[in-house]
């Protein structure tokens, strides 16, 4: 395995957050960790508890296996099993594993000596869970307006929510956070076709360098963000876009309960043409 | 960092802050569970919106209730042509009730000469009885709509001689190579969003399918398309913000069509969709020709448009009633305190100025 030629530098001690030396080792080319432990606790309870949830169900078909929060009347208290509280304790399962995981992730950060980039960029998308589950819920009063797990049924969910709003391509964040998503996805393919461009040339030429990549979009746009550059705006893109959707989801709800459309007034309504 | 462009970063991130500030709305909200748990079919309102919305939505005081024996007031009164069937004590308590919900500042005179109460020559008195008809037919044969809660004249009038949610078709821009569809322009009847401006010719006065679910996935005989799917969700934009309530309180939105997913209160809205497309056919639009003669309403007053800026008349939607409530006055049943409106005879109207045109 070619990996092993990394292997010397990767499998370093220390960097531990918490437990010392006591979960720093490997089993296999797996590094465990205290938060290693967590998260492997928290996956298999969650996991054990979503086939519960089917087995209860009673479909074990991947697309249609639902496992639903309580219904609004329970408020923020707990429900039974059944009723709403495996939802609930799968919540705090997923929370603790994804936690864990980006705890994990600092851990091995810190232990090859990099930047908190990968901790912090999948905190954005554990962010934005917590915000679905945990803080919208509880600015809205129950633990009912969580989205279900399901695949089928959480679609349904995130459609029925839109429609509470009548028009939801009107919700401002949502705007910023499509148009963030598209944004990432052109940065991406740009940047993907440049490379790939550079280091694929004619029969005959040499392989492109920086250079070029940067000559081709100054042509192109009059301007290149460069090598570096390019992967510092593709990690604002995507987290701008996952940061955008939870805050366009949190506002749905708790700070805005009529029409999408309608919270547009206040630009219908602005001096310069409402006269 | 120049000056200017500090001031200009502290100005633009003051006129967020105060942009957030002013045009959203906060916690804690009343929500409304409307399906099976985790579906979100559910109906969230701003309690703060919402005393203001039930403050507005009260029923008034009923009149002391009539003697229902002695003389009828066909027998005392000439020309009483619907309401005849009353007693004159009756007859007198519904005359004052449709005052009060009417015309409170005109008084009789908004209706009658003074001089001559049996005459028929202010064309108010006119709509009126046919309205009186309108109140009967609704109470009788729409109760799949109405219930036993019924309607009255102050569900609609409340206060007002013209109610103060009506509709009429709009002359629209022609701007360009803009097609006069409405759109690019906020369409008040669609909470503002782009969408027709006036989809209630089409499907409250002419009975389009309301339909746009594809039955296939292949294009060529599929009727359904985006045109058409946008007159449909403007109608229903309306009859949400007509009602006060969201999309998910009559259809599970994955899959708009489905019966068998929807919550009853679509069944309901089905019927009310009917009714008013026959009140409109039936009882509003024949009388036009009064109102066209009168376009700003009686000789005395009050001066307020009585006809659309096309000439059509003022006609009815889902507002025209619930105004903001899933149902009118929340339910409050004002129809029960009324009998005389349940003695309004259906017969055909006998001067040849009273008939519907």
């Amino acid at each position: 395995m070619a990996i092993l030629t990394f292997e010397r530098k990767y499998r370093v001690r220390g960097g531990t957050l918490v437990g010392g030396d006591l979960f720093d080792f490997w089993i296999g080319p797996f590094w465990i960790g205290f938060f290693g432990v967590t998260t492997a606790f928290f996956t298999f309870i969650g996991v054990g508890l979503i086939l519960m949830g089917a087995a209860m169900g009673g479909t074990f078909n991947p697309w249609l296996i639902n496992i639903a929060p309580p219904d609004l009347s329970y408020g923020l208290r707990l429900a039974p099993m059944s009723q709403g509280g495996l939802w609930q304790a799968i919540t705090v399962c997923a929370i603790g594993a994804f936690v864990s995981w980006a705890l994990r992730q600092a851990e091995i950060s810190r232990k090859l000596g990099m930047g908190y980039h990968i901790p912090i960029a999948y905190g954005v998308a554990v962010f934005a869970y917590i915000t679905l589950v945990v803080i919208r819920p509880v600015l809205m009063g129950a633990w009912g307006h969580g989205f279900p797990y399901g695949i089928f049924s959480h679609l349904d969910w995130v459609s029925n929510v839109g429609y509470q709003h009548l028009h939801f391509h009107y919700n401002p964040a949502h705007m910023l956070a499509v148009t963030f998503f598209f944004t990432t996805t052109l940065a991406l393919s740009m940047h993907g076709g440049l490379v790939l461009s550079a280091l694929n040339p004619a029969k005959g030429e040499v392989v492109k360098t920086a250079e070029h990549e940067n000559t081709y979009f100054r042509d192109l746009i009059g301007y290149s963000i460069g090598t570096l550059g390019i992967h510092r705006l593709g990690l604002f893109l995507a987290l701008s876009a996952g940061f955008w959707s939870a805050v366009c989801i949190v506002i749905s709800g708790p700070f805005w309960t009529r029409g999408w459309p309608e919270w547009w007034g206040w630009w219908l309504n602005l001096p310069i043409w409402n006269k | 960092m120049s000056l200017t462009a500090r001031v200009g970063l502290v100005f633009a991130a003051a006129l967020c802050v105060v942009i957030v500030l002013m045009t959203f709305e906060r916690p804690p909200v009343n929500a409304t569970q409307v399906g099976f748990r985790g579906t979100a079919m559910e109906q969230v309102v701003n309690p703060r919106t919402q005393a203001v919305r039930l403050a507005a939505n009260r029923i008034p005081e009923a009149l002391e209730a009539a003697d229902t024996e002695g003389e009828k007031a066909n027998e005392i009164y000439e020309n009483v042509q619907v309401l005849g069937e009353l007693s004159v004590a009756q007859f007198g308590r519904i005359m004052q009730a449709m005052t009060e919900w009417i015309a409170p500042e005109q008084g009789c005179a908004y209706c009658h000469n003074v001089e001559n109460l049996a005459s028929d020559e202010v064309y108010t008195k006119v709509v009126s009885r046919r309205m009186l008809q309108m109140t009967r037919h609704i109470n009788a044969d729409w109760t799949p709509h109405v219930g036993t809660t019924g309607v009255t004249c102050y569900t609609c009038h409340r206060g007002r001689p013209v109610p103060a949610a009506v509709w009429a078709a709009t002359i629209q821009p022609l701007n360009g190579l803009q097609a006069p569809n409405g759109q690019n322009h906020p369409a008040p009847v669609a909470n503002d969003s782009s969408l027709p401006a006036e989809p209630f010719t089409p499907f409250l006065l002419q009975d389009n399918e309301i339909r746009v679910i594809s039955t296939t996935s292949h294009p060529r005989s599929n009727t359904a398309n985006i045109m058409s799917a946008e007159w449909t969700y403007a109608l229903m934009m309306h009859m949400s913000e007509g009602l006060g309530v969201n999309c998910t309180y009559c259809h599970n939105s994955r899959s708009f069509a489905n019966w068998s997913t929807s919550p009853p209160a679509r069944l309901t809205a089905w019927h009310g969709i009917r009714m008013v497309r026959d009140i409109n056919n039936a009882y509003v639009v024949p009388l036009t020709p009064l109102w066209a003669a009168n376009p700003r309403g009686p000789a005395e007053g009050p001066h307020m448009a009585r006809v659309g800026p096309a000439g059509d008349a003022l006609k009815v939607n889902c507002a025209t009633c619930h105004q903001g409530a899933n149902r009118p006055f929340y339910g409050a049943p004002m129809l029960q305190d009324y009998p005389e409106l349940g003695l309004v005879s259906q017969g055909p109207l006998r001067a040849a100025s009273a008939a519907p045109q």
